[in-house]
């Protein structure tokens, strides 16, 4: 099946990404935060799903939006709002700021311009069907070793964060 | 115009995939006005089946045997005042049965109803509808904080608590049975729903009982943690009425209410349609291996091969459910009281067993009886797994939190583990 509308989905998530991300850092309350940031995820598996990657926009939904989010929310709902509203939101570190966002504009700058020349013109285009075993003969198959480790690691974390929370095990 | 439908009735590809906007938006609404008529029908059902067990008549006054309560039920809701609490979030309040409802009606997109009943088919199917069905407990977590009362917010805190635990399980089951759609001569395994049916197909068995008992102990675990995830008794404790008044719900009134009660019957529906496609064979009608010369389940409607005797017999069923409705309707109507101000009542139901009849006939023609078949043998399955949870919640007695959490975490999910793990190791096996 042909993609429909293409550009129209593109700006319009973007759009929304940008909006609710800005929305992130500037809304006082937390609550109104994370929700702002579920907008956020949810328009990111819209424009995976447009990159021809279904698989990464499925887990992004479900582990992100589905699940970190829930218990981002499960947190900050007991977090008192009106002393929260009352702190300072922001730290005041200027020249870091200016500094980090001049280096962030230089590179989008320099992509802009040289582009063209370090990306290839066309990528190689997936086939839709095909994504989600791809990704499993990747993960499974190439790249076996550091996948494995990966999940190690969590496991010490999950197993590490039970140590500490429990006083008698 | 008519050869158009036609020609389109008599394609092989779910309109998604032809890339068919109009047909696409032409299933939408039907599935929407389809969900809304069932989530209609259950209310009823569902107060009458309770009060049967609880040797109650349930509602008799509007229309014949209540017949008509659902419809009052609906205005009463949309005429009721819509409260907002004083110091409610009123943005976040407003947005959080939006939420609810949106999360369960899309999930509807991938399901298939048959063949070429879905509004598309993805590749991702079964990640897309977990995924989406998860996002509903946002929207419960969302109307707990924004109602800024006690009683909403343990509700939501238990809601998450309970649907996140409850979905990990829930995971692990549907990963055995996509395990299985592996295992066929081709041996790749597939996500997408109507691919999940056509493996089952062509296995020649309905997941549930692959592996005997392997997937029967994966329902088993699926179906446990349905009702945790969908909320319902005996895991009702986010609404637990003898405790939190109506839990996340309290603060919410008129037709704002009304869309959290349709968003969870519709996730009900989702829920148990998961289930009938995973392991029950999704549109297959019952015993698929009983069949005429062909081995694989043919295209009805093309009648590339000739239909046996069994096949007939099966596609027959529809319409005789049908006429059995209206025999119930048309003893009904004889049995009507003879005063004189039930007259109305009884012409009623009278119409309403020549409209079901008249359906059944309709049901008769070869091509309408060719064609139905699979979406009816998809809504009787589903049909099943609604009334359990009405009688789930007639039976069974509510779950104390701790108690929840025990059968989550200690029980279901070591369940699902093991069984992924055994369907794992008998497929290699095998």
């Amino acid at each position: 099946m042909n993609p429909v509308a293409t550009p129209f989905f593109f700006y319009f998530l973007s759009a929304m990404a940008l909006i609710s991300g800005v929305l992130v850092i500037t809304r006082k309350n937390p609550v109104h935060s994370a929700i702002a940031l579920i907008f956020t995820l949810l328009s990111l598996a819209g424009l995976y799903l447009m990159l021809y990657a279904p698989f990464v926009a499925g887990v992004q939904i479900i582990l992100y939006a589905g699940g970190i989010m829930v218990l981002f929310l499960f947190v900050i709902m007991l977090v008192s709002v009106s002393r929260v509203e009352r702190e300072s939101q922001f730290n005041k570190q200027w020249l870091v700021g200016i500094a980090a966002t001049a280096a962030l504009g230089v590179l989008f700058i320099l992509v802009y311009a040289k582009g063209k020349s370090v990306f290839p013109e066309r990528t190689v285009q997936l086939p839709e069907q095909l994504n989600t075993q791809q990704v499993a003969v990747w993960l499974y198959g190439t790249y076996m070793l550091p996948f494995e480790i990966a999940s190690l690691l969590l496991l010490v974390a999950i197993v590490g964060a039970v140590v500490m929370a429990k006083k008698r095990i | 115009m008519l050869d158009y439908v036609t020609g389109y009735l008599s394609s092989n590809v779910t309109p998604g995939q032809a890339g068919n906007w109009v047909w696409a938006l032409i299933y939408i609404l039907l599935i929407f006005l389809g969900i809304s008529l069932a989530v209609m029908g259950m209310v009823w059902l569902e107060r009458k089946i309770l009060a049967h067990m609880q040797i109650r008549l349930g509602p008799m006054r509007v229309g014949p045997h209540g017949l008509l309560q659902p419809i009052a039920d609906s205005l009463k809701l949309l005429l009721k005042e819509d409260i907002i609490p004083e110091n409610a979030d009123k943005v976040v309040f407003w947005l959080a049965p939006l939420m609810v409802v949106i999360a369960a009606f899309t999930v509807f997109i991938v399901i298939p109803f048959g063949p070429t009943h879905a509004v598309t088919d993805m590749n991702i199917g079964i990640l897309f509808m977990l995924g989406v069905s998860s996002l509903g407990v946002l929207g419960i977590i969302m109307a707990g904080w924004a109602s800024n009362s006690h009683y909403p917010l343990m509700g939501s805190l238990r809601s998450s608590a309970q649907m996140v635990s409850y979905e990990i399980a829930m995971g692990l089951a549907v990963v055995s049975a996509v395990l299985m759609t592996s295992f066929n001569a081709g041996g790749s395994g597939t996500l997408s729903m109507i691919g999940i049916v056509q493996a089952q197909a062509a296995q020649h068995t309905w997941f549930a009982f692959k592996f005997f008992p392997l997937g029967l102990v994966a329902l088993f675990v699926f179906a446990v943690a349905m009702v945790a995830e969908t909320n319902r008794a005996p895991f009702d404790l986010p609404e637990a009425e003898s405790e939190l008044v109506a839990g996340f719900h309290t603060e919410y009134s008129g037709f704002r209410w009304s869309l959290f009660f349709l968003a969870e019957y519709t996730a009900m529906l989702a829920v148990s349609s998961i289930a009938v496609t995973l392991w029950l064979g999704g549109w297959m009608r019952p015993f698929p291996s009983w069949h005429g010369p062909a081995i694989t389940i043919p295209n009805f409607w093309e009648h590339a091969a000739p239909l046996g005797a069994v096949d007939f017999a099966f596609s027959l069923v529809p319409a005789v459910c049908f006429f059995v409705l209206a025999a119930f309707a048309f003893i009904g109507t004889l049995r009507m009281p003879k005063h004189p101000l039930m007259k109305i009542q009884k012409g009623g139901l009278g119409a309403l067993a020549l409209v079901l009849a008249g359906i059944g006939l309709v049901l008769l023609i070869p091509p309408v009886r060719d064609r139905i078949q699979d979406i009816f043998w998809f809504v009787a399955k589903v049909a099943v797994f609604m009334y359990l949870y009405i009688w789930y919640r007639g039976t069974f007695p509510r779950y104390r939190f701790d108690q929840l959490m025990k059968l989550g975490w200690k029980v279901m999910l070591p369940m699902g583990l093991g069984v992924l793990i055994a369907t794992a190791v008998v497929g290699v096996l095998v």
